[in-house]
């Protein structure tokens, strides 16, 4: 299993414009695996990523648009993207302005799905 | 909620911890289970068995760590159904201390961890240096208890 995630960070962290990648407890906000750039901190990204996501799944719900399974968040110094993957995990990618966010999407909820049970 | 202290210069760290990790309930007390600061407690009989449990769980954990070679464990995590508990201890000027945090589901261990790393740091720096706690004598250990109580509970 964790070969698989391994794999999985590594493809993710091939697309061009990738500060690091990571595989997130969805419930705990704590980093399971990490492939990041020096300098990211993995414990923030990692417990904001998750406070993120649980946010935005509450607000989806509130307003009827059922379960979440993406979230890109854009802002001046880099993107941040999140994958749901469930039950309980979350695929998180930390990316500057040269991302190709399309590849980035294909990578990560391939991610997801592949560890599905 | 509140936030009272005995010692003032840990009630700025305090409340910008509580602030940001949304914590329910947070006791920082030495490791001999002096409260210095609390938020969330009602009742001063919740506040010390919160306080005596907490100490007593790091001195097991701290001499289980010794045991096996290590210095001591960074930090102990249990979850909950409901709540889930996070202690930790660090190194001040003003001796160790012992953080114990209470977190509901409105928060993650993730951010409690988070936000305890910037809270320990500002703790080490809002102490005053060279004022080492005296170590707590088993005659003077019910009186000081009492001071800090009264001093959370009726200041």
């Amino acid at each position: 299993m964790s070969d698989e995630l391994g794999r999985a960070l590594d493809r993710i962290s091939r697309v061009r414009g990738m500060r690091g990648s990571m595989w997130v407890s969805a419930e705990d906000g704590i980093p399971v695996a990490q492939l990041l750039m020096e300098g990211v901190s993995g414990k923030a990204v990692a417990a904001l990523a998750a406070s993120l996501v649980r946010k935005i799944s509450g607000t989806a719900g509130a307003v009827g648009a059922g379960r979440v399974r993406f979230v890109q968040m854009e802002a001046a110094g880099g993107t941040l993207l999140a994958a749901l993957a469930p039950p309980d995990l979350l695929v998180v990618a930390l990316a500057d302005s040269r991302v190709n966010i399309g590849l980035a999407r294909i990578e990560m909820m391939r991610a997801a799905a592949a560890v599905a049970p | 909620m509140s936030t009272t202290v005995v010692e003032p210069w840990a009630e700025h760290p305090l409340l910008r911890y509580v602030a940001e990790s949304s914590a329910r309930l947070v006791v920082v007390m030495t490791p001999a289970g002096q409260v210095l600061a609390q938020h969330g407690f009602a009742r001063a009989v919740d506040l010390m068995a919160a306080s005596a449990l907490g100490a007593a769980i790091m001195a097991a954990a701290g001499a289980l760590a010794q045991q096996l070679g290590e210095r001591s464990f960074g930090a102990l995590f249990h979850a909950g159904e409901r709540h889930g508990i996070h202690l930790a201890s660090c190194a001040t000027p003003r001796g160790p201390l012992i953080v114990l945090t209470v977190f509901g589901k409105e928060t993650s261990i993730g951010l409690v961890g988070l936000f305890y790393d910037e809270f320990a740091a500002e703790l080490r720096r809002a102490a005053p240096a060279g004022q080492l706690r005296e170590p707590v004598l088993a005659a003077d250990f019910e009186a000081d208890l009492n001071r800090s109580l009264t001093s959370l509970f009726h200041g």
